[in-house]
Protein backbone atom coordinates (compact mmCIF):
# COMPACT_ATOMS: atom_id res chain seq x y z
CA UNK A 1 0.00 0.00 0.00
CA UNK A 2 1.43 3.33 -1.04
CA UNK A 3 1.44 6.35 1.25
CA UNK A 4 -1.45 8.68 0.49
CA UNK A 5 -0.40 11.54 -1.74
CA UNK A 6 -1.20 15.15 -0.85
CA UNK A 7 -4.16 16.53 -2.79
CA UNK A 8 -1.82 18.81 -4.78
CA UNK A 9 -0.17 15.68 -6.19
CA UNK A 10 -3.41 13.90 -7.09
CA UNK A 11 -4.78 14.51 -10.57
CA UNK A 12 -8.48 14.15 -11.30
CA UNK A 13 -10.76 14.33 -14.31
CA UNK A 14 -13.42 16.99 -13.82
CA UNK A 15 -14.69 17.52 -17.36
CA UNK A 16 -15.29 15.39 -20.43
CA UNK A 17 -15.82 16.68 -23.95
CA UNK A 18 -16.19 14.19 -26.75
CA UNK A 19 -17.50 13.37 -30.15
CA UNK A 20 -17.82 9.77 -31.26
CA UNK A 21 -19.49 8.19 -34.28
CA UNK A 22 -22.34 7.23 -31.95
CA UNK A 23 -22.63 10.22 -29.63
CA UNK A 24 -21.60 13.84 -29.19
CA UNK A 25 -21.34 13.97 -25.41
CA UNK A 26 -20.65 11.50 -22.63
CA UNK A 27 -24.32 10.78 -21.86
CA UNK A 28 -25.17 10.04 -25.51
CA UNK A 29 -22.03 7.96 -25.97
CA UNK A 30 -22.68 5.91 -22.85
CA UNK A 31 -26.31 5.36 -23.85
CA UNK A 32 -25.16 4.05 -27.23
CA UNK A 33 -22.62 1.72 -25.64
CA UNK A 34 -25.19 0.24 -23.29
CA UNK A 35 -27.74 -0.08 -26.11
CA UNK A 36 -25.25 -1.78 -28.43
CA UNK A 37 -25.59 1.05 -30.95
CA UNK A 38 -22.83 1.12 -33.56
CA UNK A 39 -21.61 4.26 -35.31
CA UNK A 40 -20.12 2.63 -38.40
CA UNK A 41 -21.47 3.60 -41.79
CA UNK A 42 -20.67 3.63 -45.50
CA UNK A 43 -18.48 6.59 -46.40
CA UNK A 44 -17.01 7.88 -49.63
CA UNK A 45 -13.30 8.51 -49.73
CA UNK A 46 -11.45 10.11 -52.65
CA UNK A 47 -9.80 7.55 -54.94
CA UNK A 48 -11.23 4.65 -52.91
CA UNK A 49 -14.96 5.07 -53.34
CA UNK A 50 -17.19 3.60 -50.69
CA UNK A 51 -15.50 2.37 -47.53
CA UNK A 52 -16.69 1.67 -44.00
CA UNK A 53 -15.90 4.32 -41.42
CA UNK A 54 -16.97 5.88 -38.16
CA UNK A 55 -18.14 9.43 -38.87
CA UNK A 56 -18.86 12.07 -36.23
CA UNK A 57 -21.95 14.25 -36.56
CA UNK A 58 -21.30 17.03 -34.04
CA UNK A 59 -22.20 20.61 -34.93
CA UNK A 60 -18.90 22.45 -35.52
CA UNK A 61 -20.71 25.79 -35.62
CA UNK A 62 -21.56 25.38 -31.95
CA UNK A 63 -18.13 26.80 -31.11
CA UNK A 64 -16.60 27.98 -34.38
CA UNK A 65 -17.37 30.68 -36.91
CA UNK A 66 -17.76 29.68 -40.54
CA UNK A 67 -14.48 31.38 -41.37
CA UNK A 68 -12.64 29.39 -38.69
CA UNK A 69 -13.99 26.24 -40.30
CA UNK A 70 -12.81 27.39 -43.71
CA UNK A 71 -9.31 28.13 -42.44
CA UNK A 72 -8.82 25.28 -40.01
CA UNK A 73 -8.53 21.51 -40.17
CA UNK A 74 -11.07 18.86 -39.27
CA UNK A 75 -8.73 17.74 -36.46
CA UNK A 76 -8.69 21.30 -35.18
CA UNK A 77 -12.46 21.47 -35.35
CA UNK A 78 -12.87 18.18 -33.48
CA UNK A 79 -10.37 19.36 -30.85
CA UNK A 80 -12.14 22.71 -30.42
CA UNK A 81 -15.54 21.05 -30.02
CA UNK A 82 -14.18 18.60 -27.42
CA UNK A 83 -12.17 21.21 -25.50
CA UNK A 84 -15.10 23.62 -25.30
CA UNK A 85 -17.42 20.80 -24.24
CA UNK A 86 -14.93 19.73 -21.55
CA UNK A 87 -14.85 23.25 -20.10
CA UNK A 88 -18.65 23.43 -20.17
CA UNK A 89 -18.95 19.95 -18.70
CA UNK A 90 -16.58 20.95 -15.88
CA UNK A 91 -18.92 23.90 -15.21
CA UNK A 92 -16.10 26.36 -15.72
CA UNK A 93 -16.54 29.78 -17.26
CA UNK A 94 -13.71 30.34 -19.70
CA UNK A 95 -14.04 34.12 -19.35
CA UNK A 96 -13.23 33.89 -15.65
CA UNK A 97 -10.15 31.66 -15.99
CA UNK A 98 -6.49 32.66 -16.12
CA UNK A 99 -5.89 31.47 -19.67
CA UNK A 100 -2.13 31.65 -19.29
CA UNK A 101 -2.38 28.77 -16.78
CA UNK A 102 -4.27 26.40 -19.07
CA UNK A 103 -2.35 23.84 -21.13
CA UNK A 104 -3.65 21.99 -24.18
CA UNK A 105 -2.29 18.49 -24.86
CA UNK A 106 -3.81 16.70 -27.82
CA UNK A 107 -2.72 13.24 -28.92
CA UNK A 108 -2.83 12.34 -32.60
CA UNK A 109 -1.99 9.38 -34.76
CA UNK A 110 -0.86 11.53 -37.66
CA UNK A 111 -1.45 15.03 -38.92
CA UNK A 112 -1.17 16.86 -42.21
CA UNK A 113 -1.93 14.12 -44.67
CA UNK A 114 -5.58 15.18 -45.05
CA UNK A 115 -4.61 18.65 -46.27
CA UNK A 116 -1.59 17.41 -48.22
CA UNK A 117 -3.79 15.02 -50.12
CA UNK A 118 -6.32 17.79 -50.71
CA UNK A 119 -3.68 20.20 -52.02
CA UNK A 120 -2.30 17.61 -54.42
CA UNK A 121 -5.82 16.93 -55.64
CA UNK A 122 -6.40 20.68 -56.11
CA UNK A 123 -3.20 21.34 -58.06
CA UNK A 124 -3.87 18.29 -60.20
CA UNK A 125 -6.74 20.34 -61.69
CA UNK A 126 -4.05 22.86 -62.81
CA UNK A 127 -1.59 20.34 -64.22
CA UNK A 128 0.33 20.22 -60.93
CA UNK A 129 1.18 23.93 -61.03
CA UNK A 130 2.47 24.40 -57.49
CA UNK A 131 1.64 28.11 -57.49
CA UNK A 132 -1.93 26.99 -56.81
CA UNK A 133 -0.95 25.57 -53.42
CA UNK A 134 -2.95 27.43 -50.77
CA UNK A 135 -1.22 29.92 -48.49
CA UNK A 136 -3.23 28.24 -45.71
CA UNK A 137 -1.48 24.92 -46.28
CA UNK A 138 1.43 25.41 -43.85
CA UNK A 139 -0.61 26.42 -40.78
CA UNK A 140 -2.95 23.53 -41.48
CA UNK A 141 -0.29 20.85 -41.61
CA UNK A 142 2.11 21.89 -38.85
CA UNK A 143 2.16 19.18 -36.23
CA UNK A 144 0.85 21.46 -33.47
CA UNK A 145 -2.25 22.37 -35.51
CA UNK A 146 -5.05 20.62 -33.56
CA UNK A 147 -3.93 21.88 -30.14
CA UNK A 148 -2.99 25.25 -31.61
CA UNK A 149 -6.45 25.71 -33.08
CA UNK A 150 -7.90 25.13 -29.60
CA UNK A 151 -5.78 27.96 -28.21
CA UNK A 152 -6.80 30.30 -31.06
CA UNK A 153 -10.47 29.53 -30.60
CA UNK A 154 -10.47 29.77 -26.81
CA UNK A 155 -7.88 32.48 -26.29
CA UNK A 156 -5.69 30.15 -24.24
CA UNK A 157 -2.16 31.51 -23.85
CA UNK A 158 -0.63 28.62 -21.90
CA UNK A 159 1.40 25.89 -23.61
CA UNK A 160 -0.05 23.71 -26.34
CA UNK A 161 1.38 20.45 -27.63
CA UNK A 162 0.06 18.07 -30.20
CA UNK A 163 1.58 14.72 -29.37
CA UNK A 164 2.20 12.21 -32.12
CA UNK A 165 1.86 8.75 -30.67
CA UNK A 166 0.14 6.65 -33.34
CA UNK A 167 -2.95 4.99 -31.93
CA UNK A 168 -1.82 5.50 -28.34
CA UNK A 169 -2.24 9.27 -28.78
CA UNK A 170 -5.27 9.71 -26.53
CA UNK A 171 -3.57 8.17 -23.51
CA UNK A 172 -0.37 10.10 -24.22
CA UNK A 173 -2.27 13.40 -24.31
CA UNK A 174 -3.85 12.63 -20.95
CA UNK A 175 -0.52 11.56 -19.43
CA UNK A 176 1.17 14.73 -20.71
CA UNK A 177 -1.55 16.86 -19.15
CA UNK A 178 -1.15 15.05 -15.84
CA UNK A 179 2.61 15.51 -15.87
CA UNK A 180 2.37 19.23 -16.61
CA UNK A 181 -0.05 19.63 -13.70
CA UNK A 182 2.31 17.73 -11.40
CA UNK A 183 5.20 19.93 -12.54
CA UNK A 184 3.15 23.00 -11.70
CA UNK A 185 3.47 24.28 -15.26
CA UNK A 186 -0.30 24.74 -15.60
CA UNK A 187 -3.37 24.78 -13.34
CA UNK A 188 -5.83 23.25 -15.80
CA UNK A 189 -5.08 20.85 -18.60
CA UNK A 190 -7.22 20.09 -21.62
CA UNK A 191 -5.86 16.68 -22.48
CA UNK A 192 -6.86 13.81 -24.73
CA UNK A 193 -6.78 12.97 -28.41
CA UNK A 194 -8.41 13.56 -31.78
CA UNK A 195 -8.53 12.08 -35.25
CA UNK A 196 -9.40 13.34 -38.72
CA UNK A 197 -7.95 10.26 -40.43
CA UNK A 198 -11.06 9.32 -42.42
CA UNK A 199 -10.77 12.47 -44.54
CA UNK A 200 -7.77 11.15 -46.47
CA UNK A 201 -7.52 7.96 -48.44
CA UNK A 202 -4.08 7.05 -47.09
CA UNK A 203 -4.97 5.14 -43.94
CA UNK A 204 -7.72 3.14 -45.68
CA UNK A 205 -5.50 2.28 -48.64
CA UNK A 206 -2.53 1.36 -46.49
CA UNK A 207 -4.59 -0.88 -44.19
CA UNK A 208 -6.08 -2.50 -47.27
CA UNK A 209 -2.61 -3.12 -48.74
CA UNK A 210 -1.64 -4.63 -45.42
CA UNK A 211 -4.67 -6.94 -45.58
CA UNK A 212 -5.99 -5.27 -42.44
CA UNK A 213 -8.96 -3.15 -43.59
CA UNK A 214 -12.21 -4.56 -42.19
CA UNK A 215 -15.05 -5.48 -44.50
CA UNK A 216 -18.56 -6.80 -43.87
CA UNK A 217 -21.87 -6.65 -45.73
CA UNK A 218 -23.36 -4.96 -42.67
CA UNK A 219 -21.28 -1.87 -41.75
CA UNK A 220 -22.32 -2.15 -38.10
CA UNK A 221 -20.82 -5.65 -37.89
CA UNK A 222 -17.53 -4.73 -39.55
CA UNK A 223 -15.53 -4.04 -36.41
CA UNK A 224 -15.46 -7.27 -34.47
CA UNK A 225 -12.51 -7.66 -32.11
CA UNK A 226 -12.12 -11.17 -30.64
CA UNK A 227 -14.45 -12.73 -33.22
CA UNK A 228 -12.97 -15.69 -35.08
CA UNK A 229 -13.83 -14.07 -38.41
CA UNK A 230 -12.53 -10.57 -37.67
CA UNK A 231 -10.79 -9.16 -40.70
CA UNK A 232 -9.27 -5.84 -39.77
CA UNK A 233 -9.61 -2.24 -38.72
CA UNK A 234 -12.52 0.16 -39.32
CA UNK A 235 -10.99 3.62 -39.58
CA UNK A 236 -12.95 6.32 -37.73
CA UNK A 237 -12.79 9.92 -36.68
CA UNK A 238 -13.45 11.16 -33.19
CA UNK A 239 -12.20 13.17 -30.30
CA UNK A 240 -12.14 13.24 -26.53
CA UNK A 241 -10.58 15.92 -24.39
CA UNK A 242 -10.63 15.86 -20.61
CA UNK A 243 -10.42 18.75 -18.24
CA UNK A 244 -7.90 17.57 -15.65
CA UNK A 245 -6.71 19.39 -12.59
CA UNK A 246 -5.13 18.91 -9.19
CA UNK A 247 -7.48 17.43 -6.62
CA UNK A 248 -6.82 20.36 -4.28
CA UNK A 249 -8.18 22.76 -6.91
CA UNK A 250 -11.11 20.52 -7.83
CA UNK A 251 -12.20 20.23 -4.21
CA UNK A 252 -11.86 23.96 -3.69
CA UNK A 253 -14.38 24.66 -6.42
CA UNK A 254 -16.65 21.73 -5.60
CA UNK A 255 -16.14 20.08 -8.97
CA UNK A 256 -17.76 16.82 -10.01
CA UNK A 257 -14.95 14.28 -10.17
CA UNK A 258 -15.20 11.56 -12.80
CA UNK A 259 -12.15 9.70 -11.57
CA UNK A 260 -8.56 9.99 -10.44
CA UNK A 261 -5.64 9.17 -12.71
CA UNK A 262 -3.63 6.93 -10.41
CA UNK A 263 -1.46 4.95 -12.79
CA UNK A 264 0.07 5.27 -16.19
CA UNK A 265 2.92 3.91 -18.25
CA UNK A 266 4.39 4.24 -21.71
CA UNK A 267 7.01 1.93 -23.18
CA UNK A 268 8.34 0.83 -26.55
CA UNK A 269 8.43 -2.58 -28.19
CA UNK A 270 11.74 -1.93 -30.01
CA UNK A 271 10.58 -4.81 -32.18
CA UNK A 272 8.70 -4.01 -35.40
CA UNK A 273 7.09 -1.16 -37.37
CA UNK A 274 3.63 -2.73 -37.24
CA UNK A 275 3.54 -6.05 -35.41
CA UNK A 276 2.56 -5.98 -31.73
CA UNK A 277 4.67 -7.40 -28.93
CA UNK A 278 2.74 -9.08 -26.14
CA UNK A 279 5.68 -9.12 -23.77
CA UNK A 280 6.17 -5.34 -23.91
CA UNK A 281 2.43 -4.75 -23.64
CA UNK A 282 2.37 -6.89 -20.48
CA UNK A 283 5.33 -4.97 -19.12
CA UNK A 284 3.51 -1.71 -19.78
CA UNK A 285 0.44 -2.89 -17.85
CA UNK A 286 2.66 -3.98 -14.95
CA UNK A 287 4.45 -0.62 -14.93
CA UNK A 288 1.11 1.17 -14.72
CA UNK A 289 -0.08 -1.11 -11.90
CA UNK A 290 3.15 -0.43 -10.01
CA UNK A 291 2.74 3.29 -10.51
CA UNK A 292 -0.78 3.05 -9.09
CA UNK A 293 0.49 0.95 -6.18
CA UNK A 294 -2.09 -1.76 -6.80
CA UNK A 295 -2.07 -5.36 -7.97
CA UNK A 296 -3.69 -6.87 -11.06
CA UNK A 297 -6.57 -8.22 -8.98
CA UNK A 298 -7.60 -4.69 -7.97
CA UNK A 299 -8.58 -3.80 -11.55
CA UNK A 300 -12.31 -4.15 -12.29
CA UNK A 301 -12.46 -3.32 -16.01
CA UNK A 302 -9.87 -3.57 -18.75
CA UNK A 303 -10.80 -1.56 -21.83
CA UNK A 304 -8.81 -3.40 -24.47
CA UNK A 305 -7.05 -1.75 -27.37
CA UNK A 306 -8.02 -4.63 -29.70
CA UNK A 307 -8.74 -3.24 -33.17
CA UNK A 308 -10.11 -6.35 -34.87
CA UNK A 309 -6.89 -7.52 -36.52
CA UNK A 310 -5.89 -11.16 -36.26
CA UNK A 311 -2.46 -10.63 -34.77
CA UNK A 312 -3.15 -7.52 -32.71
CA UNK A 313 -6.11 -8.92 -30.77
CA UNK A 314 -4.33 -12.20 -30.07
CA UNK A 315 -1.18 -10.45 -28.83
CA UNK A 316 -3.12 -8.23 -26.45
CA UNK A 317 -5.01 -11.25 -25.08
CA UNK A 318 -1.72 -13.00 -24.49
CA UNK A 319 -0.40 -9.93 -22.65
CA UNK A 320 -3.56 -9.68 -20.52
CA UNK A 321 -3.32 -13.38 -19.65
CA UNK A 322 0.23 -12.88 -18.49
CA UNK A 323 -0.70 -10.00 -16.18
CA UNK A 324 -4.24 -10.94 -15.15
CA UNK A 325 -4.27 -14.71 -15.71
CA UNK A 326 -5.54 -15.70 -12.31
CA UNK A 327 -7.94 -12.87 -11.66
CA UNK A 328 -11.38 -13.83 -12.92
CA UNK A 329 -12.91 -10.79 -11.22
CA UNK A 330 -11.34 -8.52 -13.84
CA UNK A 331 -13.87 -7.80 -16.59
CA UNK A 332 -12.63 -7.23 -20.10
CA UNK A 333 -14.40 -5.22 -22.77
CA UNK A 334 -13.77 -3.37 -26.00
CA UNK A 335 -15.18 -0.10 -27.33
CA UNK A 336 -13.88 -0.12 -30.91
CA UNK A 337 -16.49 -2.73 -31.79
CA UNK A 338 -19.05 0.12 -31.72
CA UNK A 339 -17.10 3.06 -33.11
CA UNK A 340 -14.21 1.56 -35.03
CA UNK A 341 -10.68 2.75 -34.52
CA UNK A 342 -10.75 6.45 -33.78
CA UNK A 343 -6.97 6.48 -34.01
CA UNK A 344 -5.49 9.41 -32.03
CA UNK A 345 -8.76 9.78 -30.14
CA UNK A 346 -9.21 6.08 -29.40
CA UNK A 347 -7.60 5.83 -25.98
CA UNK A 348 -9.26 8.91 -24.54
CA UNK A 349 -12.65 8.20 -26.10
CA UNK A 350 -12.76 4.55 -25.06
CA UNK A 351 -11.78 5.43 -21.52
CA UNK A 352 -14.59 8.00 -21.42
CA UNK A 353 -17.09 5.34 -22.44
CA UNK A 354 -16.13 3.35 -19.36
CA UNK A 355 -15.99 6.16 -16.79
CA UNK A 356 -19.74 6.04 -15.98
CA UNK A 357 -19.19 2.47 -14.73
CA UNK A 358 -17.90 3.95 -11.49
CA UNK A 359 -21.43 5.16 -10.83
CA UNK A 360 -23.78 2.76 -12.64
CA UNK A 361 -21.71 -0.41 -12.02
CA UNK A 362 -22.46 -1.58 -15.55
CA UNK A 363 -19.73 -2.89 -17.85
CA UNK A 364 -20.48 -2.33 -21.51
CA UNK A 365 -19.67 -5.31 -23.68
CA UNK A 366 -17.67 -5.80 -26.83
CA UNK A 367 -20.25 -6.28 -29.58
CA UNK A 368 -20.22 -8.23 -32.84
CA UNK A 369 -18.78 -11.40 -31.36
CA UNK A 370 -20.63 -14.19 -33.19
CA UNK A 371 -17.94 -16.81 -32.87
CA UNK A 372 -15.45 -16.14 -30.12
CA UNK A 373 -11.88 -16.83 -31.21
CA UNK A 374 -10.47 -19.37 -28.75
CA UNK A 375 -7.23 -17.38 -28.79
CA UNK A 376 -9.17 -14.43 -27.37
CA UNK A 377 -11.32 -16.32 -24.93
CA UNK A 378 -11.55 -15.13 -21.34
CA UNK A 379 -14.04 -16.27 -18.77
CA UNK A 380 -14.70 -12.63 -17.91
CA UNK A 381 -14.81 -11.15 -21.41
CA UNK A 382 -18.03 -9.16 -21.57
CA UNK A 383 -19.62 -10.14 -24.86
CA UNK A 384 -22.61 -8.62 -26.65
CA UNK A 385 -24.60 -7.77 -23.49
CA UNK A 386 -23.78 -5.34 -20.70
CA UNK A 387 -23.38 -6.83 -17.26
CA UNK A 388 -24.09 -5.41 -13.84
CA UNK A 389 -21.28 -5.82 -11.32
CA UNK A 390 -21.03 -5.25 -7.58
CA UNK A 391 -18.39 -2.56 -7.75
CA UNK A 392 -16.08 -0.70 -10.10
CA UNK A 393 -13.11 0.89 -8.39
CA UNK A 394 -10.39 0.75 -11.04
CA UNK A 395 -10.46 0.93 -14.85
CA UNK A 396 -7.36 0.06 -16.87
CA UNK A 397 -7.18 1.49 -20.38
CA UNK A 398 -4.85 -0.09 -22.94
CA UNK A 399 -3.79 1.69 -26.09
CA UNK A 400 -1.02 0.64 -28.42
CA UNK A 401 0.32 2.03 -31.67
CA UNK A 402 2.58 1.51 -34.64
CA UNK A 403 6.34 1.61 -34.19
CA UNK A 404 5.68 -0.23 -30.96
CA UNK A 405 4.37 2.47 -28.64
CA UNK A 406 2.38 1.05 -25.73
CA UNK A 407 0.40 3.08 -23.23
CA UNK A 408 -1.70 2.21 -20.21
CA UNK A 409 -3.73 4.51 -17.98
CA UNK A 410 -5.44 3.47 -14.74
CA UNK A 411 -8.33 5.50 -13.36
CA UNK A 412 -9.66 5.07 -9.84
CA UNK A 413 -13.18 5.79 -8.65
CA UNK A 414 -12.84 8.99 -6.69
CA UNK A 415 -12.78 8.84 -2.93
CA UNK A 416 -11.20 11.40 -0.68
CA UNK B 1 -18.62 39.50 -68.62
CA UNK B 2 -20.42 42.77 -68.00
CA UNK B 3 -19.51 45.07 -65.13
CA UNK B 4 -22.52 43.78 -63.21
CA UNK B 5 -21.47 40.17 -63.75
CA UNK B 6 -17.91 40.94 -62.64
CA UNK B 7 -19.27 42.56 -59.48
CA UNK B 8 -21.51 39.57 -58.89
CA UNK B 9 -18.70 36.99 -59.11
CA UNK B 10 -16.45 39.19 -56.99
CA UNK B 11 -19.09 39.42 -54.29
CA UNK B 12 -19.67 35.68 -54.51
CA UNK B 13 -15.96 35.06 -53.87
CA UNK B 14 -15.82 37.58 -51.02
CA UNK B 15 -18.89 35.99 -49.41
CA UNK B 16 -17.18 32.59 -49.47
CA UNK B 17 -13.94 33.98 -48.05
CA UNK B 18 -15.61 35.80 -45.15
CA UNK B 19 -18.83 33.80 -44.65
CA UNK B 20 -19.68 35.31 -41.26
CA UNK B 21 -19.82 38.87 -42.56
CA UNK B 22 -22.97 40.65 -43.71
CA UNK B 23 -22.17 42.13 -47.12
CA UNK B 24 -25.58 43.57 -47.93
CA UNK B 25 -24.62 47.15 -47.05
CA UNK B 26 -21.07 47.05 -48.36
CA UNK B 27 -20.30 50.42 -49.95
CA UNK B 28 -18.56 50.32 -53.31
CA UNK B 29 -16.31 53.32 -52.81
CA UNK B 30 -14.94 52.54 -49.33
CA UNK B 31 -12.10 50.01 -48.85
CA UNK B 32 -13.58 46.57 -48.14
CA UNK B 33 -11.20 46.07 -45.22
CA UNK B 34 -12.58 49.17 -43.51
CA UNK B 35 -16.11 47.78 -43.61
CA UNK B 36 -15.74 44.09 -42.82
CA UNK B 37 -13.21 41.79 -41.18
CA UNK B 38 -10.93 40.81 -44.05
CA UNK B 39 -7.26 40.20 -43.32
CA UNK B 40 -4.27 39.86 -45.62
CA UNK B 41 -4.66 36.06 -45.84
CA UNK B 42 -8.30 36.54 -46.87
CA UNK B 43 -7.18 39.00 -49.51
CA UNK B 44 -4.77 36.40 -50.87
CA UNK B 45 -7.71 33.99 -51.00
CA UNK B 46 -9.54 36.41 -53.30
CA UNK B 47 -6.50 36.62 -55.58
CA UNK B 48 -6.21 32.80 -55.58
CA UNK B 49 -9.89 32.30 -56.38
CA UNK B 50 -9.69 34.74 -59.32
CA UNK B 51 -6.77 32.70 -60.66
CA UNK B 52 -8.44 29.35 -60.09
CA UNK B 53 -11.85 30.24 -61.45
CA UNK B 54 -11.03 32.70 -64.23
CA UNK B 55 -7.29 32.37 -64.86
CA UNK B 56 -6.76 36.02 -63.92
CA UNK B 57 -3.30 36.88 -62.63
CA UNK B 58 -3.19 39.92 -60.37
CA UNK B 59 0.42 41.01 -59.85
CA UNK B 60 1.34 42.18 -56.36
CA UNK B 61 1.85 45.75 -57.57
CA UNK B 62 -1.80 45.80 -58.65
CA UNK B 63 -3.25 44.63 -55.33
CA UNK B 64 -4.00 48.26 -54.53
CA UNK B 65 -6.63 48.25 -57.29
CA UNK B 66 -8.63 45.68 -55.38
CA UNK B 67 -9.14 47.86 -52.30
CA UNK B 68 -12.78 48.76 -52.93
CA UNK B 69 -15.57 46.95 -54.77
CA UNK B 70 -15.78 49.72 -57.38
CA UNK B 71 -12.02 49.82 -58.03
CA UNK B 72 -11.94 46.02 -58.19
CA UNK B 73 -14.68 45.95 -60.81
CA UNK B 74 -12.93 48.69 -62.80
CA UNK B 75 -9.67 46.73 -62.67
CA UNK B 76 -11.17 43.32 -63.40
CA UNK B 77 -13.74 44.18 -66.05
CA UNK B 78 -11.26 44.63 -68.94
CA UNK B 79 -9.59 41.38 -67.92
CA UNK B 80 -12.88 39.47 -67.70
CA UNK B 81 -14.68 41.10 -70.62
CA UNK B 82 -14.11 38.15 -72.93
CA UNK B 83 -14.94 35.42 -70.41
Amino acid sequence: MMAKKPNEARIVITGVGLTAPNGNNLAEFRESLLAGKSGIQKFNVRYMGEVLAGVCHFDPLKYQKKKELRLGTRAGSVAIYCAQEAIANAKLDLACLDKSRIGVYVGITEHGNVDTEKQIYEIKQFDYDTTFVSHHYNPRIVANNPAGEVTLNMGITGPHYTLGAACAGGNIGLIQGLQMLLLGEVDLALAGGVSETIHAFGAFASFRSEGALASHADPEKACRPFDKNRNGVVVSEGGCIYLVERLSDALKRGAKIYGEVVGYAVNSDAFDFVLPNAQRQAECMKLALNKAGISAGDIDIINTHATGTREGDAAECQAIREVFGNHINVYINNTKSYIGHTMGAAAALELAGNLPSFEDHIVHPTINVDQLDPECSFENLVINKPIKVDKVDYILNNSFGMLGINSVVIIKRFEE
Amino acid sequence: MTKEEVKSVLMEIVAEIIPDEDLTNLKGDIPIREQVELDSMDFLDIIMELRKRYGIEVPEDDYIHLATVDSSVAYLEPRMRDL
